[in-house]
């Protein structure tokens, strides 16, 4: 007899996943899908803000998502710095295509060995009330260690894609990535509306390092493992779309989930990426890409 | 005037003591300035750098020691490393050079299986006596003969990370009757499962579910509720420390309360990962090589070298407790430094006939290599997890909290069967 109650529970398990995931891949949507920078260091700023949470959860047992959210002021600042020494190094020069993947590249090294210096390489987790627990729905778990996260990933996109669509701000980052020159007819400055797109791109990875250390323990050396789900989720979503992303973050987050259960765990990440190949072998452009 | 020829005697005897003494004293000015070197590469960095970098310092601990005692054959000991990044294709380049600009006497391996594959072919192809730490089974092919392995595995690796578990849960009663078994595609897990599965055929257990997952996954519900699914009395588990926790937690969100739990978790005896866990670890029986029991608390030397770790760990950024690989980690220089004191050289043939032949006192107790360079006989423990509370570190220091159940020389405690007894 088929378990329907294991194919709720991993279909629900897939969804929170999928959340989480999305918040993963918002910054990279918007750096990479919307400003066409490839920002390979963004794992590498999703760990700091891991670990950044997990000082402040340790010394003074703030929730880890608060914490991430008091930091993301701090990591807009951040990001909006690290804009600014790209443009002016190799953007403005037009030399951003290789010299800009290198600089970003000795970022993301440059990141990972100073956490490596500075906290040594032992597995990092936080505390939180929450942890460990879980609520029973109709034969549903749901566990808080990732109900929490994917709440707030969701927030996270709502939030981004109200910004996107109906603030000026938003709606001149969408508008820098279609056309500078128009942009710049309209009274608006490119390199001013990137540097705030960028700055938020970094403050969203913050933030949904919070949600990955309340997950899953972190060393240094985690954002390896997520750079490939960030990229595929963005590309697969569509670049640059908001809804794309976490459309395309539940359904990687679903199939993982469904295919851990029922075929073996194995084949989760293997399936996922076929389902991105084949549908930008379809559709190019992605789920919602224009 | 002549010189009286008592005198001349007594002159040519001066001068040529004098000689002797200026020739002996710059010769041993010498030695003394030139340090024995030993080269390594270790994990620093990236993945398997948790694990390198305490181990890092149980080697430079014993270095201080052995300095302090006047160094090997009368010269210092000089340390020469390098960061292999746990990347395996460093490995070849880092020894090159050890061997061939930096001209060291002897090398040690990096810290775990993966990392010492690449070295032994170079260590056989140069005829090196080489010391493995933690590698599982990397002698099996080539059966160097002067290859020696300091994690206790014993003659039969592959076994050794199961056995105990497996043999604990066949003596229970009620006698479990089916097994889970799930673990990473790495190269440790699949070995232990390979292992997992010939002891499941030997004690008489039925498989219900066999799995391995990507050791890049991030949430382990659906495999745990998978493993639920089953009903399965023993769940074995062989993950690295990331899975270990995700499937412990995920264990207690979703309830898996099989009969007997554990098994092959790298990563819960790390400091860090028991303080977090706390009393989520209740219950868990698990492989280790190491604990605060009186048995190995009274092994000569441990006492003073984890005071010494314990006082550095913090600066150095490592395990806080050092009591999974760092007292192996020195044991192995111990046996390396014996051996080149007891056939005065550092020629590699002898190095490697004496530490064939002999049976070394260290601060993990006695050692003596057998088969393939794994101890002759192995000595991988079974403990539980057992009345923990909070996430103190400190009472991880004391006996108690990881009894150790099996082999029954090293026995501590009794084990609390089924799991469940162990969560209340």
């Amino acid at each position: 007899m088929f378990a329907w109650d294991l194919l709720a529970n991993a279909v629900v398990a897939g969804l929170l996943l999928g959340g989480v995931y999305a918040a993963v891949s918002l910054g990279v949507s918007i750096i990479f899908g919307l400003l066409d920078i490839a920002n390979i260091a963004q794992p590498a700023f999703l760990i700091l803000g891991a670990y950044a949470v997990y000082v402040v959860n340790t010394a003074f047992g703030v929730d880890p998502i608060l914490a991430g959210l008091l930091f993301t002021p701090l990591f807009y600042l951040l990001g909006a710095a690290v804009y600014r020494v790209y443009y002016g190094s190799f953007e403005r020069r037009g030399e951003e295509s290789l010299r800009g993947l290198v600089f970003f590249f000795g970022l993301l090294f440059i990141i990972e060995v100073s956490l490596s210096m500075k906290f040594g390489v032992d597995y990092r987790l936080v505390q939180a009330g929450y942890l460990g627990k879980s609520l029973e729905i109709g034969g549903i778990g749901i566990a808080y260690r990732l109900l929490v996260p994917c709440l707030v990933g969701l927030a996270m996109t709502l939030t981004l894609y109200l910004f996107l669509g109906r603030t000026f701000y938003g709606r001149a980052i969408m508008a820098v990535s279609q056309d500078r020159l128009a942009l710049r007819l309209m009274g608006a400055n490119p390199v001013h509306i990137k540097t705030v797109a960028f700055g938020i791109g970094i403050a969203a990875a913050s933030l949904a390092g919070a949600l990955i250390i309340t997950i899953t323990p972190v060393i240094p050396s985690s954002d390896r493992d997520y750079i490939g789900r960030m990229f595929a989720i963005t590309v697969l979503g569509g670049m640059g779309s908001i809804g794309g992303t976490l459309a395309a973050a539940m359904i990687l987050g679903v199939v993982e989930s469904l295919m851990s259960t029922f075929f073996g765990p194995s084949w989760a990440q293997a399936v996922s990426f076929g389902i991105l190949l084949t549908a930008l072998a379809v559709r190019p452009s992605g789920l919602f890409g224009r | 005037m002549r010189q009286p020829w008592t005198r001349t005697i007594v002159d040519g005897a001066l001068a040529a003591a004098l000689t002797v003494v200026l020739l002996l004293g710059s010769a041993l000015g010498a030695l003394a300035a030139d340090p024995i070197k030993i080269g390594f590469g270790m994990a620093l960095t990236g993945g398997l750098s948790a694990n390198g970098k305490p181990a890092l310092l149980a080697i430079q601990i014993w270095k201080d020691d052995i300095n302090k005692k006047g160094g090997l054959l009368g010269r210092p000991v000089e340390l020469v490393f390098y960061d292999d990044q746990t990347n395996p294709a460093t490995v070849p380049g880092i020894y090159t050079k050890l061997l061939e600009v930096d001209k060291v006497d002897l090398i040690i391996s990096g810290y775990g299986t993966n990392l010492i594959a690449p070295l032994l072919p170079i260590a056989i192809e140069r005829k090196l006596t080489l010391m493995g730490m933690f590698g599982l089974a990397n002698n099996e092919k080539y059966q160097y003969p002067n290859y020696f392995q300091i994690q206790p595995a014993g003659p039969d690796p592959q076994v050794s990370t199961a056995i105990g578990f497996f043999e604990l849960a066949a003596k229970q009663t009620p006698r479990p009757q089916t097994v889970a078994m799930v673990g990473a595609d790495a190269e440790y897990p699949q070995n232990a499962l390979v292992g997992a599965r010939e002891l499941v055929k030997k004690f008489g257990f039925k498989t219900v579910y066999d799995k391995t997952y990507p050791p890049s996954t991030v949430d382990y519900t659906p495999i745990v509720r998978a493993i639920k699914a089953t009903n399965a009395d023993i769940v074995f588990v062989a993950s690295y420390p990331p899975d270990s926790v995700g499937m412990l937690r995920a264990a207690h969100e979703v309830g898996l309360q099989p009969k007997i739990f554990g098994g092959g978790m790298v990563g819960l005896m790390f400091t860090s990962v028991m303080t977090s866990m706390g009393a989520a670890l209740n219950g868990v029986v698990n492989y280790d090589f190491w604990a605060p029991e009186p048995v190995f608390m009274a092994m000569p030397g441990i006492k003073e070298f984890l005071k010494e770790y314990q006082a550095r760990a913090e600066k150095a950024g490592v395990d806080t407790l050092g009591y999974y690989l760092p007292p192996y980690s020195y044991a192995l220089v111990q046996v390396l430094g014996q051996a080149v004191e007891a056939t005065k050289g550092l020629d590699q043939q002898k190095l490697a006939d004496y530490i064939r032949a002999t049976e070394f006192n260290t601060i993990v107790g006695k050692v003596k290599f057998g088969k393939n360079g794994e101890w002759a006989k192995g000595r991988t423990l079974m403990v539980q997890y057992q009345k923990i509370q909070g996430s103190s570190v400190e009472q991880f220091r004391g006996p108690g909290k990881k009894v150790v159940l099996w082999p029954d020389e090293f026995k501590s405690g009794a084990i609390i069967y089924p799991y469940a007894s162990a969560l209340k």
